[in-house]
């Protein structure tokens, strides 16, 4: 009997482990690692130097204030005189001038604010990351570029000139009922497979890997920090509180268990003679 | 004369006191499940606590909501804690309710004389179904915008010509908009005081009938010489001495959630809802927040007839409005699980299973197999609660003794 009530609040805590298989369906593209380390303030005053100078033409930041970034070890005047390029106040909103109708006009969408994209994304830092090293030349788009894992991205790659250009490696896959059973470098070899076994079997190209054709200002891995950097700046001002949340958290959770464990043994002593 | 006696000549303070906590015997085998109970008192207290805070900060027009829990969460002295206690509250209530509904349905704490006790119960259920529906949109994220959306255009599939004004009545607007928002808001506020009179209904109907326990036993039979029941115990000190250990371990589970963990994979903060609402911009994937997707599983499983959803808007309505029959269902002669049949405890078990799985597809983006699935486990719900009369009156039950078991 027991055992059932065992297997019965097992599957009522088992809502509590949903989120797993939640979130694991979707998401397709393989995205890379960013690593990102919220405790390395160097990373997110970088991180802040290349948004500002960067993104900050199109993209705000506007639910976060200059003044955030003193707790990543910076000034009030080392923030006036690096970061703010526009009239804001140190403890003004990182807002922009582009007025939205403007950028909807000229991009096809206003640009996104950035604040939470890291809580947005599937992926987060990652998928930054990844987005950002993930510009490739693509002649069939209105700015002559793609990306890897947004597809059909309206925004340029504004870090070109420090990352180079990156053409596309194609690699050819041969669909059957949602599945890929085969895969070829070659264009043709590809075709031949489909049209051998008939026409429920299609083709799809797709991006197999990225290969850099002009170098840039910077060395890949140099570049690969900047992305880094980027996706630690911005998974920083998502939730400026993390770590602070975190450490407090140790706290409570060890008052906690204190406070239980007496509960525990005031019980007991309470209830010793009720039989 | 004592300021106690002073008070007690114009207020039964005292009276109070031994009638409801010093003086209210409960019975002594009381377990694991009952917990929950107060568990859920502790969690409506948090969230009126850090609601009542949050309002003092939020924001409800469609042009500042989304902006103003970005203030809150940055800008207000540990703003982020509050709103994440509030959030995270509003899953971990439904949580504990589940289990506390889950316990009186296992002990058959809703049998005769608790039908009213349950009845309330259910009720505060409803009230906080509303209270969490209208709570959601308030973030005014794009989950936010399109969760209510979804929902109160179930109201628009209301046949007779009454569903398109109804709805637009509700919402105030043909959209969701800010009026819908302002209205939503002032409703939040209020609801989480009609919940507070309620759950006070509920333990006043429980104090008239006494607590039920895991043997189903009643325990006023048998009392001793003073009219004390043999198997009672004092709420107070022995059940307050005893919930604060529940309390702790609960708070160890809640706080790390907060403090670790808030947005729990996507599961109680969505990753959408950290986008601020947009109209003209539908999501992928809209599915209402977990505690909500067996009902949601239901609403999809029911193909549109006559070109209109509303017989799945009645399924799902029926899911819910069927917990009030559960006392005149459950023909059985004795009340705990421990003592009914195999029959009832297969169901249960069944049921369980059935409530975790709808959840878990009205999470999920449906396909044809999942629908398939859904209308089988829709069919197995309302299966557990209408074969009831049958099942619980055909079995054979065990001996129920006289008096609790430990």
């Amino acid at each position: 009997m027991n055992k059932l009530f065992g297997v019965m609040a097992l599957s009522l805590l088992s809502f509590a482990l949903m989120p797993l298989t939640a979130t694991a369906a979707g998401g397709e593209v393989k995205l890379q690692q960013a690593n990102v380390d919220l405790s390395n303030n160097a990373a997110i005053q970088r991180g802040a130097k290349y948004f500002v100078n960067y993104c900050m033409g199109c993209h705000s930041a506007q639910y976060v204030r200059y003044k955030l970034f003193t707790e990543v070890g910076l000034t009030e005047d080392d923030i006036e005189d690096n970061l703010i390029f526009t009239d804001g106040k140190v403890g003004g909103l990182m807002k922009i001038a582009m007025p939205e109708d403007d950028a909807a006009r000229w991009f096809g969408a206003a640009a996104p604010d950035l604040t939470l994209t890291a809580r947005i994304k599937h992926g987060g830092a990652d998928w930054i990351y990844s987005y950002l090293k993930g510009f490739y030349t693509d002649p069939s788009r209105p700015l002559g570029v793609n990306n890897t894992v947004f597809a059909n991205v309206g925004m340029p790659h504004v870090l070109w000139r420090l990352q180079g250009i990156q053409d596309p490696v194609y690699k050819y896959e041969v669909h059957h009922e949602g599945h890929t059973v085969a895969s070829f470098d070659n264009e043709a070899e590809a075709e031949a497979y489909a049209k051998e076994r008939g026409e429920t079997y299609r083709l799809e190209r797709v991006v197999d890997r990225l290969e850099l054709v002009q170098p840039g200002s910077m060395t890949p891995l140099e570049y690969d920090q900047v992305a880094r950097d980027l996706a630690t700046f911005l998974t920083f001002i998502a939730e400026p509180m993390k770590l602070e949340r975190q450490r407090i958290g140790v706290w409570v959770l060890l008052f906690l268990i204190v406070f239980t464990v007496l509960a525990y043994f005031m019980k007991k002593e309470w209830w010793k003679d009720v039989h | 004369m004592s300021l106690m006696t002073w008070i007690d000549d114009r207020f039964p303070a005292t009276k109070v006191w031994n009638e409801h906590l010093a003086q209210y015997y409960a019975p002594k085998n009381m377990n694991f499940w009952y917990f929950f109970g107060s568990l859920a008192m502790l969690v409506l207290v948090n969230q009126i606590v850090t609601g009542v805070w949050l309002a003092m900060m939020y924001k409800p027009s469609a042009a500042d909501a989304f902006a103003s829990v970005e203030y809150i969460m940055r800008d207000v002295d540990y703003g982020w804690l509050i709103r994440y206690m509030h959030s995270t509250g509003a899953s971990a209530f439904f949580l504990v309710v589940y289990f506390h509904m889950f316990r009186a349905l296992i002990y058959g704490s809703y049998q005769k004389p608790r039908e009213l006790l349950w009845i309330i119960g259910v009720l505060i259920y409803l009230a906080m179904m509303a209270t969490a529906f209208m709570g959601y949109l308030l973030p005014w994220g794009q989950m936010s915008y399109w969760g209510a959306q979804v929902i109160v255009n179930l109201f628009a599939a209301f046949p007779f010509g009454i569903g398109e004004p109804l709805s637009i009545w509700i919402r105030g607007d043909y959209v969701i908009s800010d009026a819908t928002l302002n209205r939503f808001f002032a409703l939040h506020f209020l609801l989480p005081f009609v919940l507070a009179a309620l759950v006070f209904l509920h333990i006043v109907a429980l104090h008239k009938v006494g607590s039920n326990n895991p043997d189903g036993v009643d325990i006023k039979k048998v009392k001793d010489e003073n009219g004390i029941p043999r198997d009672g115990i004092a709420f107070h000190p022995y059940y307050t001495v005893k919930d604060s250990v529940g309390v702790g371990v609960f708070l160890i589970f809640f706080t790390g959630v907060i403090f670790f963990w808030p947005d729990f994979g996507g599961l109680f903060l969505e990753p959408p809802n950290f986008e601020p609402a947009n109209p003209l911009k539908t999501p992928e994937h809209i599915a209402p927040v977990w505690y909500f997707t067996p009902f949601y599983a239901m609403l999809r499983a029911v193909p549109p007839m006559f070109s209109s959803q509303f017989p799945g808007v009645i399924v799902m309505f029926a899911a819910i409005l069927i917990l009030f029959f559960v006392p005149w269902l459950d023909r059985s002669p004795v009340k705990s699980i421990r003592y009914k049949g195999m029959l009832s405890k297969i169901a249960i078990a069944i049921f369980v299973v059935t409530f975790v799985v709808l959840a878990w597809l009205g999470m999920q983006s449906s396909t044809p197999a999942k629908t398939l699935l859904a209308q089988i486990f829709t069919a197995i719900y309302f299966a557990f609660f209408l074969l009831m009369p049958f099942y619980t009156k055909m079995e054979k039950t065990k001996p129920v003794p006289e008096r609790v078991t430990s």
